[in-house]
């Protein structure tokens, strides 16, 4: 193996570790989030986009990493958005879980991953024709939400924090 | 249906929270010792897992095939952490014996009923349409739901709306009702 396959493993052990441990994995916790009646998901992902942020935020700051925002690209994401929640609703997986669901022994996820191959399968055929249709409609690039509003993105963040934190409470508070 | 909440696994929130210190110390990691800032996603792996699968047939097929060419059929830093959350799960499960075989999953099973076939069915076009969404959109909860909006991307921001607006209303329609599907 080489350097960049052996950080890739180490990363994703523990990533998967944690995905385990925070019971992410289950089809119960990702559908009981969509119907409203277990926010662990949500907790677990906030959590981690709330400490992330600024970790990142930080690092970039710092001059020791770059950011890499992905094209906001408005048909892809919104078309691409509404499909995959569509999917994802019915097969109860998105593509890290799915792998994960399998490690922890819930091998019927092995339906939803021959599925996604398939899908991707499926896109890279029909690619030509969403490139130029779906992709080809408005592209605003790699754009941040700071930059966007003009604003710092440490005015961004606790904002940011503020609403999350409110989110928690509330969903500690109706004990989801 | 009894809504019984069993107090096991940790905190959500700590997980969370230290899944959040992996993401930034991976994106240090990889800049420091690959050059790049990479940053956590999962599914262009499944785009070169399928190229790798379709090349084992069609060699020529996937040679012609623009989008698999574009995205770089190899095993390289992405693919090896989605093979490393297969293992880690696997170690956390059966370190804490949470690790359970399970053929169907419980809340499926209560709505329709215990048929692997029919479950097997309904989870590959469910995948499969999760995939073309995904990889249209350029990312699944992953790259865009963490690392996206971890960066306060707008495109992450937007396709965090739009994965759970509209799946929220379909699991309403296809769990919370009684009846045929």
């Amino acid at each position: 193996m080489n350097q960049a396959q052996v950080i890739g493993l180490i990363t994703g052990l523990l990533f998967g570790f944690l995905l385990q441990k925070g019971r992410v994995l289950r089809f119960e916790k990702q559908i009981g989030a969509l119907r409203l009646k277990d926010m662990t998901i949500l907790k677990f992902m906030l959590s981690a986009i709330l400490v992330g942020m600024v970790g990142i935020y930080l690092l970039n700051d710092l001059g020791i990493i770059t950011l890499s925002h992905k094209p906001m690209n408005l048909g892809a994401v919104l078309i691409g958005g509404v499909l995959f929640a569509l999917g994802w609703s019915v097969a109860g997986y998105c593509p890290g879980t799915s792998v994960g669901a399998v490690g922890e022994g819930r091998w019927h996820a092995v339906f939803a991953i021959a599925g996604m191959l398939l899908g991707a399968s499926v896109y890279a055929q029909l690619y030509p024709f969403f490139d130029s249709t779906v992709l080809a409609w408005k592209d605003f690039g790699p754009i941040g939400l700071p930059e966007t509003l003009g604003v710092s993105h440490w005015v961004v963040i606790p904002i940011f924090w503020a609403g999350v934190l409110g989110l928690f409470a509330f969903f500690e508070k109706k004990g989801l | 249906m009894t809504q019984q909440k069993k107090q096991d696994g940790w905190n959500p929130y700590l997980a969370g929270a230290l899944v959040g210190l992996l993401a930034t110390a991976s994106v240090w990691v990889t800049t420091e010792r690959l050059g790049r800032s990479s940053f956590l996603g999962a599914s262009t792996t499944f785009v070169r897992a399928a190229g790798f699968i379709e090349r084992s047939i069609s060699p020529q097929r996937v040679q012609d095939n623009t989008y698999y060419q574009q995205t770089g059929l190899a095993f390289d830093w992405q693919f090896m952490v989605v093979a490393g959350i297969f293992i880690g799960a696997l170690i956390a499960s059966l370190t804490d014996k949470s690790c359970k075989l399970e053929s169907v999953p419980p809340m499926w099973q209560a709505r329709f009923g215990s048929s692997i076939a029919r479950r097997a069915v309904f989870a590959v076009l469910g995948g499969m349409v999760a995939m073309v969404g995904a990889r249209m959109a350029d990312g699944c909860p992953s790259g865009h739901g963490l690392s996206g909006v971890m960066q306060l991307s707008v495109s992450g921001l937007t396709a965090m709306a739009m994965f759970f607006a509209p799946a929220i209303l379909a699991a309403h329609f296809i769990y919370n009702r009684k009846g045929a599907l």
